[in-house]
């Protein structure tokens, strides 16, 4: 009945066929091997930048203490007066009880120098807390200054010739004696965690940083996160498909392209010029990286809904639901864990977010942590980018520290997007 | 005879649930339905058979106004349900589609328990008083759904754990846990084993006793073993309707017998 087509005899035994498919194979290995190195390529990029934080940070975990039996003389210390009281005075005096054959005020001071400059408020703290105890004499654990920390560490070479080295030979002797007399230990540096931002390394941490990130990304996500989701149901469920909805399309997609520091000199020119918000406050930082972060959730959030099968959109629809019931009922619940995914990763990229933040001023030089979302504040990625300006030894390996966190929560959020998309995921 | 069957069908025209008027659909600049009018019966299976894109599945979803969903379908014409026009701007698509329910070809139960798919649209249009009205209301589907025996133990589990068959009987009962009085079947057995779509078929029949149906089938077969009235659609326009015996053994059209015999389709 229908009319047959004479077929073309193929020799599939050619020696050209076998040649075109050995090619074909030859292409095929090619492109594999290819593959392979670059993800080869990429671990070892990886690995040596994970290598080479780690290596210059881990010490930053650790801080050397010396222990000294402090004398909380009645002369010096007024518990009614503390902001008088001569600290001072006190350690000068714990310091020539250790050292006696000590003598001058310039060598005193010196050796005093042992100390960190945070050990005066770390015994007027024990004062403050237990004003009995003046005129005890009480062993006290205090940080060494930052020179010090990095002899005990190993980082600096006795070997070097004394007038290039940071210490003198009689600094090093003294401190020698203070080893060999066991009161020197290296214990977990918690200050890297509980402290604020400090002039002096032995003493800064990343305390007003974390607080400030935190505030700033709790404001992101209650701006952003509504909003981008009213924006993405409307635009994806209710919005006429016309020229207008497929300009504001086009604008969310370069948005999300937009270079940061661009929103940082809008927030700059609006909320601080404008409005008069407080400058270097996280809350700012935070509306800032709303800015950013919203273009990021909106498309997050179409393609997530996008991914509902129609299927249940009609099965909703068939029952007699109405377009709201529709999408809050059934797309909505589905796209769930899709939506949370692409926030959390919306927001850790607003997490290491540094230029908008530096334009808004908060890479402040800030010594105490934030007590609400208004007050001046560094965040974890200024906080980076300021110990990296900074020219103390202790500051170096500080800073690789301080990126080993930053690197810890986004590895702890993204942690918490795969966790939630695992949960939430449905199959049909 | 002859004379009889013309009476028999007046008097059935007279009650036709469903009547359609000069029905045109146009997908932006494709037009999808040209001038289809037609009865449609109450207590009665009407098969819409016709080759892929002849628009008989666009037809059914004009029937509960689905296409209002598309932006770019635009429906014109006249259809009315029990002599109310469906089109009517005071008429509400959403109570509409409570009115007239749907199953589609591809069993759809929603990710949730079996209880709450049934429960789903008594629910949101506030068809129960209490909980023990609900649970009636339920059972009574599920057993229309003829899947009350295979469910009643596990009504808190997934609906979408059970098998395809019990799926789209599933997906039945939840249509029918509205009350509809016109049930609109797309393609319901297309994504079914012999087994599930025999069970299916069985079902619909048994439907018949309460529900105007509505079915949509590529299956010639299955026209045959299910339906009364048979409507066969060809690009878009309606070529003949009939008795389902009349349309299979004795076709008007000579487009409808080449496709009964398989010529075209």
């Amino acid at each position: 009945m229908t009319e047959t087509t004479p077929t073309r005899g193929i020799d599939w035994a050619s020696p050209e066929t076998s040649s075109r498919l050995k090619a074909r194979r030859r292409r095929q290995n090619r492109l594999k091997y290819a593959g392979m190195v670059s993800i080869g390529i990429a671990f070892l990029m990886l690995g040596i930048l994970l290598v080479s934080i780690i290596s210059s940070g881990y010490s930053a975990f650790v801080q050397t203490h010396v222990e000294i039996d402090v004398f909380f003389d009645p002369e010096a210390i007024d518990v009614d007066d503390l902001p008088r009281s001569n600290f001072n005075a006190v350690l000068a005096a714990t310091m020539q009880a250790q050292f006696p054959e000590v003598e001058g005020t310039a060598e005193l001071r010196r050796l005093t120098g042992i100390l960190s400059d945070g050990a005066r408020w770390t015994i007027r703290d024990l004062i403050v807390e237990n004003p009995d105890l003046v005129g005890e004499t009480v062993a006290v654990s205090v940080p060494v200054a930052d020179t010090y920390d990095q002899l005990y560490k190993g980082f600096i070479d006795r070997e070097t010739p004394e007038q290039f080295r940071r210490l003198d030979d009689a600094q090093i002797a003294y401190f020698d004696r203070l080893v060999e007399e066991g009161r020197v230990e290296a214990t977990f540096n918690w200050a890297l965690f509980f402290n604020a931002d400090s002039r002096f390394p032995e003493l800064a941490g990343l305390k007003g940083a974390i607080i400030g990130s935190f505030y700033a990304l709790a404001t992101c996500f209650v701006l952003s996160f509504p909003v981008g989701i009213g924006a993405a149901i409307y635009l994806e469920e209710f919005a006429p498909r016309n020229r207008f909805s497929d300009l504001i399309e086009v604008n969310i997609n370069n948005l999300a392209a937009v270079p940061s520091v661009v929103f940082g000199l809008l927030a700059l020119a609006v909320f601080l010029g404008w409005f008069g918000m407080p400058r270097s406050s996280p809350f700012v930082g935070g509306m800032t990286l709303a800015l950013m972060t919203l273009p990021t959730i909106i498309i997050a959030t179409r393609a997530a809904l996008k991914a509902v099968p129609p299927s249940i959109r009609e099965a909703a629809l068939g029952v007699g639901a109405s377009r709201h019931q529709v999408v809050f009922q059934h797309v909505l619940p589905l796209a769930m864990p899709g939506i949370l995914t692409g926030t959390i990763i919306g927001l850790a990229q607003a997490l290491g977010e540094t230029a908008p933040l530096l334009l808004i001023g908060m890479n402040a030089f800030i010594t105490s942590a934030p007590a609400t979302p208004f007050d001046s504040s560094t965040a974890l990625p200024t906080q980076i980018f300021i110990w990296a300006d900074s020219p103390e030894r202790g500051f170096v390996s500080r800073t690789s520290a301080a990126i080993m966190v930053l690197l810890g929560f986004l590895v702890m959020m993204n942690a918490v997007a795969i966790y939630l998309r695992n949960r939430f995921q449905r199959t049909w | 005879m002859n004379d009889m069957k013309l009476a028999e069908k007046a008097v059935r025209m007279s009650e036709a649930k469903i009547s359609a008027r000069d029905v045109n659909v146009f997908y932006g600049d494709t037009h999808a339905i040209k001038d289809v009018s037609v009865d449609i019966a109450d207590r009665t299976v009407t098969a819409f058979i016709g080759p892929s894109g002849c628009g008989k599945s666009t037809f059914l979803r004009c029937l509960n106004r689905m296409n209002d969903t598309i932006d770019i379908a635009r429906v014109e014409g006249e259809i009315r349900i029990d002599g109310q026009d469906i089109y009517d701007p005071s008429i509400d698509p959403v109570q509409l589609r409570a009115k007239v329910g749907m199953v589609f070809q591809k069993p759809n139960p929603f990710p949730k328990s079996i209880y709450d798919n049934v429960a789903y649209g008594p629910k949101i249009h506030g068809l129960a008083r209490s909980k023990a009205d609900l649970d009636e209301i339920v059972e009574r589907a599920l057993r229309r759904g003829a899947l009350w025996e295979e469910a009643k133990d596990r009504l808190h589990q997934p609906g979408t754990g059970l098998s395809g068959g019990q799926q789209q009987r599933l997906c039945i009962a939840r249509a029918v846990a509205t009350e509809p009085e016109v049930l609109l079947m797309d393609e319901p057995c297309s994504a079914l084993d012999p087994i599930a779509t025999a069970q299916v078929e069985e079902l619909i029949d048994d439907l018949r006793k309460n529900y105007s149906v509505v079915i949509v089938t590529h299956s010639m077969q299955q026209a045959a073993r299910v339906s009364q009235k048979t409507a066969f659609f060809h690009l878009g326009n309606l070529v003949e309707f009939g008795e389902t015996g009349q349309i299979f053994t004795n076709p008007k059209d000579r487009r409808t017998e080449s496709y009964i015999t398989g010529r075209i389709g």
